[in-house]
């Protein structure tokens, strides 16, 4: 039995210490917003936070996450309760296929947290893990700048 | 009494009214189409469609799309040619619904049809309502009449047009379950594949024991001639097996594969079925100057982000299969070759995969899960591939070479022009010739498909856009379908069009250059095509182009134009690069004229998509092989583009004439943003690169060479 945090709620899985955390979450969990891609730590499909930092699910054991906490793109927003990065992503129609996208919102996360004002090139290099294999790069790399303008926003509202 | 015009071809096959349009409930309005989403934004572009026609809400239009039981058949999602023909074809079909509707209410209320409006589904006359809608009167309409496509869309529109937010998106990032991948049923096994390795390959042994143990769980092998499945209800303990499952079964039948053929120019040498379109050849007379040569690009994996999946489930006698296929019908029928089947007794539903841009996996991954059903009557069977059998066992875009050659009159301009085309196959499509993997694997195989391509009435296979648009007096095309290739082959977007874009455009820059001209000059002087000419000179305005600009700097700046096909969309790219030892693309402008835009905003996505993929292509793709086959199985031997390669790009539409048919927009890009990146290079180097991708180690061998 592993316990850990998902999505802000404490869980216990029953599972092998060696299942791959993306197995653990599509198919012991049913959360199947993160994607199976390579299974080789190489495209970002399945990437999830732990612990805040971006860690590719695919090839991170289950027992590794005993006792720490993950997010996935299920705990990110919701449609009643969007995040920014989802609500900017919407707002630049960033996406054809869509298959990479929740991985790619979770890298776009993890770099929010770290730096509230990324330039372009920052942006870019922080989605690099991430394979987007329809072209949608511009409208994403637009749509992270859009989220991060209404993240401070937010910010400086709720400082007032 | 005349005869009936002839419909258009998809009204044609699919006659019924009620194959388009029906109303089931109660203020709802069901919708068909054969066409089927692969992240090109098709769902929401039809209901645009829908909605203008029929005057009701988007809201109201339960969509059905790619379902054997429910749609229409329209072959195959593919080829820019969802909108231009299956949405033109729906369109049609709504107008006319609408009419027969508007005349029923005119009988009802005692009102002549001009003197009633619609409003979303309800009746009205001068604005006031009339008691009488769309549901009221459905049920005295018989709509399983023949369509007779008579009915004038409507010129007012309010949807068609818009910039509608694609309908699937909003799940998408919320990580809502959306693709076949995501399916999950009750009692649902999970099974892998270990492939055949090649037609005709027969197994030798198999360590079932090894395989067993490896699993660390309870697992089921499926072995029918050389066709071997894993099964079990653990999915990391059928992957924990199928790891390490190809290095326990020894195989007959092997002869290696000559690893050289991942360079095209083997192609040369291979006897190929030949064609020559158009003219017959003429030489130069004396004192005219000619122009050759040649230009090769590698084979190149679609590449989706996630590999093929299929649900299957045989139970009581019936076979129903989800899968993100382009073809439901297609694939239900070689289903039922495969398996022996009545057609009667299969269904094929579209469920959204990755995209695809072309025939990659998906109908093969839809073959295994059928096949291992039928042996599991009664259990819903998942087959997910390995990333490694995606690349290893798609089919991919043939290695082709392009030869242009001119002969010029004495303003430099080309009088007579041939593109010579050595290409494997562009289709291998099920129902297009082609087998599916677990057929070929499974007890009596069916004869090896025999050599074929897509006609020129579809736009053609390896000879796609090998006719420039330029207005040459004669011109042709020598076709060598090569029938012999080493690994299988088949369609990616743009099929040989990108490479005969590549090598036309290229050709025109070194004849502008001969002729002492400025590349978009010499261009527009040879175009008379007005729509092509006004998209090429608004991409030079878009990029402020400025003629005379050096040479050999490092920097480069190239244009490249093609209408696709043809026939659809036009399209003008300008690339700005710089080149130190490998090729950085800096900026890209686009400009397209697709006529009639359902959706501004998905068309321009379309676009942007295309110029990323065409920059993956010029730069970085090429399938490698060794003696066994594909060898690049990972994102690390077959890198595509990343985020921090891509440039700035800047899309605009032109000419966006309602009056205008709507034209392909999906594939129109490709083949003009290679053919601008290799002419940018080119000026940045001062030397010619002619072989794809422009690759760092081919950028240094040139800057060795100069």
């Amino acid at each position: 039995m592993t316990f850990f945090t998902l999505n802000g709620r404490s869980i216990e899985v029953d599972a092998g210490g060696d299942t791959p955390l993306l197995d653990v979450l599509r198919n012991h969990l049913g959360l199947k917003g993160t994607k199976f891609g390579c299974g080789l730590e190489q495209c970002g499909c399945c990437m999830v936070l732990v612990d805040g930092a971006p860690e590719k699910s695919c090839g991170k054991a289950l027992s590794t996450v005993a006792g720490k906490s993950v997010l996935t793109i299920e705990g990110l927003g919701s449609p009643e309760h969007p995040h920014p990065l989802q609500m900017a992503f919407l707002d630049e129609q960033a996406g054809q296929c869509g298959y990479c996208l929740p991985g790619i919102l979770i890298s776009a996360k993890a770099l929010l947290d770290q730096n509230p004002a990324p330039t372009r090139r920052e942006i870019a290099e922080a989605l690099d893990d991430n394979i987007c294999r329809c072209g949608s790069h511009i409208r994403i790399l637009k749509a992270v700048e859009r989220a991060a303008v209404m993240l401070r926003a937010g910010a400086m509202r709720a400082e007032r | 009494m005349s005869a009936q015009p002839p419909l258009p071809a998809l009204l044609e096959t699919n006659p019924r009214l009620d194959q388009w349009v029906k109303f089931a409930a109660p203020g709802r309005v069901t919708v068909s189409t054969g066409r089927v989403e692969i992240g090109q934004g098709v769902l929401t572009a039809m209901r645009q469609i829908a909605a203008d026609e029929l005057d009701v809400a988007p809201e109201r239009i339960d969509l059905q799309t790619g379902d054997t039981d429910l749609t229409p058949n329209e072959g195959y999602t593919a080829g820019s040619q969802s909108i231009q023909y299956g949405g033109v074809a729906l369109r049609l079909a709504c107008a006319e619904v609408r009419g027969l509707l508007l005349e029923a209410a005119a009988a009802r209320v005692g009102a002549t049809r001009a003197e009633l409006a619609v409003n979303d589904g309800a009746i009205t006359r001068a604005g006031a309502p009339t008691g009488e809608d769309y549901w009221s009167l459905a049920p005295a309409i018989d709509l399983s009449r023949r369509a007779t496509a008579s009915a004038r869309p409507k010129s007012a529109r309010s949807e068609i047009g818009r910039n509608a937010p694609r309908v699937d998106l909003g799940g998408k990032v919320f990580g809502v379950p959306s693709f076949v991948h995501d399916m999950a049923v009750d009692g649902m096994i999970h099974a892998r594949v270990v492939r055949q390795p090649r037609r005709g390959a027969t197994v030798a042994s198999i360590d079932e024991a090894a395989i067993r143990r490896a699993a660390k769980g309870d697992i089921d092998i499926v072995r029918d001639g050389n066709f071997i499945a894993i099964l079990g209800a653990d999915e990391t303990v059928v992957d924990n097996a199928a790891a390490i499952a190809p290095g326990h079964v020894s195989w007959d039948g092997l002869d290696p594969i000559n690893p050289g053929q991942e360079e095209a120019r083997w192609l040369l040498q291979r006897p190929s079925i030949d064609r020559n379109l158009g003219p017959e050849p003429v030489d130069p007379a004396p004192g005219q100057a000619r122009y050759e040569a040649s230009f090769t690009r590698m084979h190149i994996a679609h590449a989706s982000v996630g590999p093929s999946s299929a649900l299957a489930v045989y139970k009581d006698g019936h076979l129903t299969v989800w899968s993100h296929t382009q073809g439901v019908y297609p694939l239900k029928a070689a289903l039922a070759r495969t398996l022996k089947l009545d057609p009667a007794h299969i269904s094929v539903k579209h469920a959204q995969g990755p995209g695809c841009y072309g025939h990659n996996g998906a109908d093969d991954a839809a073959a295994d899960a059928a096949v291992i059903a039928m042996r599991r009557p009664g259990v819903p069977v998942r087959v997910r591939w390995r990333r490694e059998e995606e690349f290893g066992f798609e089919p991919v875009s043939p290695a082709m070479v392009t030869t242009v050659r001119a002969i010029l009159d004495d303003q430099g301009r080309p009088v007579d022009w041939t593109t010579e085309i050595w290409s494997g196959r562009h289709s291998s499509r099920p129902g297009g010739g082609g087998n599916l993997l677990a057929a070929e694997a499974l007890p009596d195989p069916p004869p090896a498909p025999p050599p074929a391509d897509p006609p020129e009435a579809n736009g053609g296979g390896g000879t796609r856009n090998g006719e420039p648009l330029y207005a040459f007096p004669t011109k042709r095309i020598i076709h060598h379908l090569v029938a012999e290739t080493p690994v299988r082959t088949s369609s990616l977007r743009g099929l040989g069009a990108t490479i005969n874009v590549f090598a036309i455009e290229s050709a025109m820059d070194e004849l502008a250059e001969r002729a002492r001209m400025d590349p978009v000059d010499y261009r527009l002087s040879v175009l008379t095509d007005p729509r092509a000419k006004v998209v090429v000179a608004h991409v030079a305005k878009m990029a402020e182009w400025r003629p005379g600009l050096p040479v050999g700097t490092g920097g480069g700046r190239g244009i490249g134009f093609a209408m696709y096909k043809n026939r659809a969309a036009y399209c003008a790219v300008v690339a700005d690069v710089e080149v130190d030892e490998a090729v950085r693309v800096t900026k890209i402008w686009c400009a397209a004229d697709g006529g009639l835009i359902i959706n501004p905003d998905g068309a321009l996505n379309q676009l942007e998509g295309g110029i990323i993929q065409g920059i993956s292509w010029a730069l970085k793709e090429g399938v490698r092989l060794d003696t066994a086959g594909i060898s690049s199985r990972d994102w690390e031997s077959y890198p595509v583009v990343r985020f921090s390669e891509v440039p700035e790009v800047f899309c605009e539409l032109v000419g966006q004439d309602a009056d205008l048919p709507p034209l392909g927009m999906g594939e129109t890009a490709g083949g003009p943003t290679v053919a601008a990146i290799a002419n940018a290079v080119a000026q940045a180097l001062g030397a010619r690169l002619r072989d794809l991708p422009l690759s760092r180690e081919r950028v240094m061998d040139a800057l060795l060479k100069a």
